[in-house]
C-alpha cells in the first residue's frame, strides 16, 4: 500500500458541456466513489470549457462528443495544457472522441485533417459509416477481465509503434483496424467503450484508480456483477 | 386528387382493416405503408388545400399537440389529430386518409423530428411549433446540431408561420431561416447540447435569461413566460393545462401562440388547456390492486430533468422502468446523464429489461433500489402502497398502458 494521502484524489472531468455526449461523465462518478466506499476521500472537479486546466488533477477523465465541439475542445486543450498534465504523471482516461483527440490527427467536421494533441501515437480517419453497438474486448494488458461497452463513431484509429492497444475485439469494431481496440500509453488509456466504460467494468476502473493509490480491496456488488454478466450474456450468444 | 392516390387510399384502407381483423394492431400505419408503396407522393395530394399546424421537437411533442388541438377545437375548428404518436409519413397519411380527417378543416399533426424536414414541402403555409432539441436515441439519431441544421434548411425553402422556443439555442438556428417566426422564451432546463453553438462550434455565454455567440447567433427577441404566466404585449394570461409539471406551461405557451396564429382568441386557447389530462396514457392515473399508480413518460436525459423536478416534492415510492430495444435506443448510457442522485432517501424500484443498468446508476447515485424482474403490475400490487409514480421509456410505457388494457 502507498502512505496515506493528506488530500481527497482528485478526479477532473474535462469539458463535460462539449465531451459528454454519451453519458461519459458518469466515469468521474465511479471512480469517485469507488474511491469513497473504500474510505478514501476524493472529489470530481468539473472543468468547463472556459476555465484553466487545475493542476495538480490526479486523473482527468474526457468523454466522446460531436465533430464540431471535437474540434474546438482540441483547440482549448492544446491551450490548457493537457499534456503537461500528463508529463507531471497524471493519469487520464478518454473515451471515443477523447482518445481521438489524444492521438496524432483526426478527421475535422470540416473533413479537413486536423492535428491532435500528440500525446498517444495514434490516429483517426473517417470509415465513411458509424459503428455502432454492443462491444466486447479481450483485455491484452493488465490481466483484466473481459471488457463490456456500447460503441457508437465513424473512426478508424490506428497506432503506432508508440502504443498499445488495450485489447482483441471479441464483438463489435473497436479501433476498426487490426482487429484490436482502445490505446495504452503509460498512464494514458483510452476505449471506444461507452456504457459508462468504468459502469460496466470495474475491474478497469480500479486498475486506473490503482495507479494513483495503489492496490485497492476489492468490492463485492452483486448488481454490477449481474450488469456485466446480462451484457456479455447478450453480446456473446 | 388524382386517380393513383385514390385507389392507393383506398387499397390501404383495406389492408389497415385486414390487419385489425387478423389482430395485428390498429392496422391504420401498415395500410398507409401500402398507400405509399403505390402513390409515394400520397402525402402532397392529401395535404392539398388544408390548414396544417405542425408540432416537432425531442421532448413534449404528444402533450404540445394535444394542447394546441384542444385550443383550435374551442376556436371552433374540427381538428384531426395523430396524437397516438404515429409521427412519420405513413402516421401523417394514415391520419390525413381517415374519415376522421376527411371532416376536419383544420390538421394538428405531431411530427418526428427527424422526419420534418422530408415532411414539411408537402404543406402549403402551415404553423410550425418547434419545441426543444436534445440528445435521444444517439445510435439511430447521430449528432443532434445535424438535425437542427436540417430544420434550418427545410424552413428556408418555403413559407410557414413559426412558433418557436427562444431559449434553445439549436431551435433559434433550425428556425432562424424561416420567413415568419415567433419565438416564445419558455426555458430550456437541459443545457448540455446548447453549450456549443450549433452555427460555429463555439461556447454559448449565457447571462440571465440571455445567450449568445461571438459569431453573431443570440437570443432573438421573444413573447415571454414568466413563472405561469404568459405576458403578449399588454396582456398578461396565466395558464394552467390539465397534465402536471413546469414544462408543461412552457408547452402550453407554446401552443397558446400558435392557436392565435391559427385564429384562435387567446382567452380561448387559454380557457381550453385545462381539457387536456393525459395524453396517450401519459399523466393518467390508474388502479391497480389498493394503489393509484400514476404513469409518466421519460426516454431522454431533458425528459427525465424535468420529471425530477417534478416528482421531487413529494415522498412517493417510485418504479423507474427502463428498455433499450430500437424505439428505445439501444444505449442506455444516457441515464449517467441524469441526476439521479436526487432521489436520494426515496422508496425506489428499477424495473424494466434494463433494470440492471439503472440499478447500478442508481447504487452509484447512493439511492437505494429493489430490482423486479418480473412484471411491473404485479410488482405495484405486491408493493401494496397507497400511492406510486412510475417513470417509464418508451416501449417500456407502451407494454404497461397495454397490461392495464389488458387487464381491465
Amino acid at each position: 500500500m502507498t502512505a496515506p494521502r493528506a488530500s481527497a484524489v482528485r478526479v477532473a472531468l474535462v469539458f463535460p458541456e462539449l465531451l459528454g455526449t454519451y453519458g461519459d461523465g458518469g466515469n468521474a462518478v465511479v471512480l469517485a466513489q469507488r474511491l469513497r466506499w473504500r474510505g478514501i476521500p476524493a472529489e470530481i472537479v468539473r472543468v468547463g470549457m472556459d476555465d484553466p486546466l487545475p493542476d495538480g488533477s490526479d486523473i482527468y477523465v474526457l468523454g466522446g462528443g460531436e465533430d464540431a465541439p471535437q474540434t474546438f475542445a482540441t483547440a482549448r486543450l492544446a491551450e490548457v495544457g493537457l499534456a503537461r498534465a500528463v508529463d507531471a504523471g497524471a493519469v487520464v482516461f478518454a473515451v471515443c472522441a477523447g482518445l481521438q483527440i489524444l492521438g496524432q490527427s483526426f478527421t475535422g467536421s470540416d473533413g479537413r485533417q486536423q492535428a491532435g494533441l500528440g500525446i498517444v501515437d495514434c490516429a483517426t480517419h473517417p470509415k465513411g459509416e458509424r459503428q455502432i453497438g454492443e462491444l466486447v474486448v479481450e483485455p491484452t494488458a493488465f490481466g483484466l477481465p473481459l471488457l463490456t461497452g456500447f460503441e457508437n463513431h465513424g473512426g478508424i484509429t490506428e497506432l503506432g509503434p508508440g502504443a498499445e492497444p488495450l485489447g482483441r475485439v471479441r464483438v463489435g469494431h473497436g479501433n476498426g483496424a487490426a482487429g484490436v481496440e482502445g490505446v495504452v500509453s503509460g498512464r494514458v488509456l483510452g476505449t471506444y467503450l461507452h456504457g459508462p466504460a468504468l459502469a460496466r467494468n470495474p475491474a478497469l476502473a480500479d486498475l486506473l484508480l490503482s495507479w494513483v493509490v495503489g492496490p485497492l480491496e476489492p468490492l463485492d456488488e452483486p448488481l454490477i456483477d449481474r450488469l456485466r454478466s446480462e451484457r456479455l450474456e447478450a453480446a456473446l450468444r | 386528387m388524382r386517380r393513383r392516390t385514390r385507389i392507393a387510399a383506398a387499397l390501404g384502407g383495406v389492408t389497415g382493416a385486414t390487419s385489425r381483423l387478423v389482430g395485428r394492431g390498429g392496422g391504420s400505419v401498415i395500410g398507409a405503408k401500402v398507400t405509399l408503396a403505390i402513390a409515394p407522393r400520397a402525402l402532397d395530394e392529401l395535404a392539398a388545400g388544408r390548414r396544417i399546424a405542425v408540432v416537432s421537437g425531442t421532448n413534449g411533442k404528444s402533450t404540445t399537440t394535444a394542447l394546441l388541438a384542444a385550443a383550435c377545437a374551442a376556436g371552433g375548428s374540427t381538428v384531426a389529430s395523430n396524437i397516438e404518436g404515429a409521427n412519420l409519413r405513413s402516421g401523417i397519411v394514415a391520419l390525413l386518409s381517415s374519415r376522421r380527417a376527411r371532416n376536419a378543416d383544420l390538421a394538428v399533426l405531431e411530427i418526428d423530428e427527424l422526419a420534418l424536414p422530408s415532411l414539411l414541402p408537402s404543406f402549403t403555409a402551415p404553423v410550425v411549433v418547434l419545441l426543444n432539441l436534445s440528445r435521444d436515441q444517439l445510435d439511430r439519431f447521430g449528432e443532434v446540431r445535424t438535425v437542427a441544421a436540417e430544420w434550418r434548411r427545410a424552413l428556408g425553402a418555403q413559407p410557414a408561420a413559426v412558433v418557436a422556443n427562444a431559449d434553445d439555442p439549436l431551435v433559434v438556428y433550425g428556425a432562424g431561416t424561416a420567413s415568419d417566426v415567433t419565438y416564445v422564451g419558455v426555458g430550456l432546463r437541459w443545457q448540455q447540447d446548447a453549450a456549443s453553438c450549433p452555427n460555429c462550434g463555439r461556447p454559448i455565454r449565457h447571462e440571465g435569461r440571455d445567450w449568445w455567440c461571438e459569431c453573431g447567433l443570440r437570443r432573438p427577441v421573444a413573447v415571454e413566460l414568466e413563472g405561469d404566466e404568459l405576458v403578449m404585449g399588454d396582456e398578461r394570461v396565466a395558464l394552467h393545462p390539465g397534465v402536471p409539471g413546469h414544462h408543461n406551461v412552457g408547452n402550453a405557451a407554446l401552443a397558446v401562440v400558435a392557436a392565435t396564429k391559427l385564429g384562435v382568441p387567446l382567452a380561448v386557447a387559454v380557457d381550453a388547456l385545462g381539457q387536456v389530462t393525459s395524453v396517450a396514457g401519459r399523466y393518467q392515473t390508474i388502479t391497480v390492486g389498493s394503489t393509484r399508480a400514476r404513469l409518466l413518460l421519460a426516454k431522454n436525459p431533458a425528459g427525465w430533468g424535468e420529471l425530477l423536478t417534478m416528482i421531487e416534492g413529494d415522498d412517493r415510492p417510485l418504479v423507474l422502468a427502463i428498455n433499450a430495444r430500437i424505439a428505445d435506443g439501444r444505449d442506455p448510457s444516457w441515464l449517467w446523464d441524469v441526476e439521479f442522485e436526487r432521489l436520494q432517501g426515496r422508496t425506489v424500484v428499477a424495473a424494466g429489461e434494463r433494470a440492471a443498468d439503472l440499478a447500478v446508476r442508481l447504487r452509484y447515485a447512493e439511492v437505494v433500489c429493489d430490482v423486479w424482474d418480473d412484471s411491473i403490475l404485479d410488482g405495484i400490487e405486491r408493493l401494496g402502497v397507497p400511492e406510486v409514480d412510475v417513470v417509464a421509456n418508451y416501449t417500456v410505457f407502451a407494454d404497461v398502458v397495454r397490461a392495464v388494457s389488458a387487464r381491465a
